[in-house]
């Protein structure tokens, strides 16, 4: 890498930390407003959302249904806060949307929903669903001899899902190079932490057993995830997966790795110390 | 009826690229031709119906006309929420082929006896329901979902159903189909009973009652006014289904007729399997019997629903 090079990496970088800053602000607005849940899920993801938005996918918000863009799929629909408030950051849909999360008569329902919002593929909310639909969109794209890439982000928790392992045993034997699984590994689900529920390790040696071509990153480095994304696919002939290991409400110094934030609802005092933290990160 | 369905979407297939067979590790020498023919619309996608039903969707998604083709309830019951989320939600064109509807495997034990199918995927919203009752309806049925943009659901019976229907038929989806016409009984028959249903009415026929045969080759949309129609134009109506009875054919015509507000109501019976499990082991026709769906027993009915609405006249 030049120094050039290195110069205007440095500056991307930059940039999507501060975007993924505004998400995790935006995130706990919203779901406070909301008075809703999973902002814990919403937090671990944020780094990775705004890579993939902000670097990652060819996508463009003026053509949101262009035949060529790569896919998006956010299987863990749960953490959709999050998910709102990049596609506004990135012109998808109205800023003015986002207050009517959750609200009689909004047009963003507390699981991503697809109808009538430009910019999500699929609406998802169970868990299992998402990969299926992508390996679908991959195997359709290899039939169709397309060039775009279909992504899809999962929880931990619902690599409990026998259709989740289904669909990666199906994406593999037909070699999907063109399917990217990110699993957000923030180790804690719904009702404890993922080793006490039903332990997933070896999570990496699993997805690579069943014929992936894995690689395990910090999903809060953002050079670790740019460099890690940017070098798709892989592996020719495999589909890639991206075991990122997080931490359940990132940049909130009291509710990161904490169960109680996969539900509680931040309030006022909650939310002012939250966004204090967050702007003061690095 | 399966040959009827393979036959005519190995047709259709010729005509248009963007329809897919996705099989879930079934169909064992009666695929075959299918696949060699378009190695490019056929997938199989293994043991694995709930990715089948959710890969599919992601497909349709991206513009095909995606049949997944399974047997009993493997690509219903066992998939049903990727049917309802990924499919119906979305109005995928998702369209799901069951081979095997009732008791078609009836000596294979109750894992196979797809009794339940046709209410739960009834009551899915955008899912259009479809039961053809001879292999003429079938090649008919199987047009009309791949003219559909939207999830449908085929149930098929197995192989070496009769031809009730001689000649043309005037098939349209959401549209009961006259049969034969009578003045006394109707009887509504859906899937692959339309024989039996037929045979019924022939032996009624001898008796001097003379019956109006309606097949409902579609349950959803159901067609009302065939039903209302019936109603006000014969004196008993008689539901027949190889279906559990609930939900199904006869669910469906009583939603209509105990909404109609005409003061005139004529005595109406569902004819189907009642609300237990058939641990008995043995022929499609066997447990058919056991559980009153035969000719006679039919027929028997018929006589007593006639009994009833001369005694309500008198």
């Amino acid at each position: 890498m030049s120094y050039d090079q290195a110069e205007t990496f440095h500056e991307k970088v930059q940039e999507l930390k501060d975007l993924a800053k505004r998400i995790r602000k935006r995130s706990v607005q919203l779901v406070h407003e909301a008075n809703s849940a999973h902002i814990g899920s919403t937090l671990s993801m944020a780094d990775l959302l705004a890579a993939l938005y902000g670097d990652i996918l060819r996508i463009d918000s003026s053509e949101p249904e262009a035949a060529g863009r790569d896919r998006f799929i956010l299987s863990k629909g749960h953490a959709c806060a999050g998910f709102y408030a990049i596609l506004a950051e990135q012109g998808f849909i109205p800023e003015e949307w986002l207050p009517t999360f959750y609200k009689d008569g909004g047009k963003l329902a507390g699981h991503a929903t697809h109808k009538g919002v430009p910019g999500i593929e699929v609406s998802t909310g169970s868990l299992g669903h998402g990969l299926s639909m992508a390996c679908g969109m991959a195997f359709a794209a290899h039939r169709d001899k397309a060039k775009h890439r279909v992504f899809a982000l999962l929880s931990d928790g619902e690599c409990d899902e026998g259709s989740t392992w289904e669909a990666v045993l199906f994406s593999a034997h037909h070699k999907l190079d063109n399917l990217i699984a990110i699993v957000d590994y923030n180790k804690i689900q719904s009702l404890g932490h993922v080793h006490e529920v039903m332990g997933l390790e070896p999570l990496g040696e699993k997805w690579k057993a069943f014929g992936w071509n894995v690689k395990e990153i910090n999903g809060h480095d953002m050079v670790e995830i740019v460099e890690t994304l940017r070098s798709l696919p892989f592996e020719p002939g495999r589909p890639s997966c991206v075991i990122a290991h997080t931490v359940k409400g990132k940049g909130v110094s009291f509710m990161e790795d904490k169960l109680l934030w996969h539900y509680r609802n931040p309030r006022a005092d909650d939310v002012e110390k939250a966004l204090e933290e967050i702007e003061a990160s690095t | 009826m399966r040959t009827a369905f393979l036959k005519t979407i190995e047709e259709l297939a010729g005509d248009d690229s963007s329809i897919n067979l996705v099989v879930g590790d079934l169909g064992f020498t009666v695929i075959e031709p299918f696949r060699e023919k378009y190695p490019n619309q056929f997938l199989n996608a293994g043991v694995a119906e709930q990715n089948m039903a959710g890969l599919a969707c992601g497909m349709a998604l991206e513009g095909k006309k995606v049949f997944i083709y399974s047997i009993a309830n493997f690509p219903t019951l066992r998939c049903i929420e990727q049917i309802r989320n990924d499919g119906c939600y979305h109005e995928a064109n998702l369209k799901i082929v069951s081979v095997g509807g009732g008791f078609s495997y009836g000596a294979l034990g109750s894992s196979h006896h797809a009794t339940e199918d046709l209410a739960v995927l009834r009551s899915l919203p955008n899912m259009v329901v479809l039961a053809p009752g001879d292999p003429v309806e079938v090649e008919h049925a199987t047009r009309a979902t791949v003219e559909h943009n939207g999830p449908c659901y085929l149930r098929l019976g197995k192989a070496g159903e009769p031809i009730v229907h001689e000649g043309k038929i005037d098939f349209q989806l959401g549209k009961a189909l006259k049969v034969r016409d009578g003045e006394d009984l109707t009887i509504a028959s859906t899937g692959s009973m339309l024989y039996t249903s037929s045979l019924v009415c022939d032996e009624l026929e001898k008796l001097g009652i003379s019956t109006r045969l309606l097949s409902y080759h579609t349950l959803k949309p159901l067609d009302g006014n065939a039903i209302l129609n019936a109603a006000r134009e014969t004196r008993a109506i008689l539901s027949v289904e190889e279906h559990s009875v609930i939900g199904g054919l006869g669910g469906a015509l009583a939603e209509v007729l105990a909404q109609d507000p005409s003061p005139n109501k004529v005595p109406f019976k569902i004819i189907g399997i009642p609300d237990r499990f058939t641990r008995d082991v043995g022929s499609q026709d066997y447990l058919k019997k056991i559980n009153g769906l035969t000719v006679e027993d039919i027929t028997t009915q018929a006589q007593e629903i006639l009994q009833v609405a001369g005694a309500m006249r008198a």
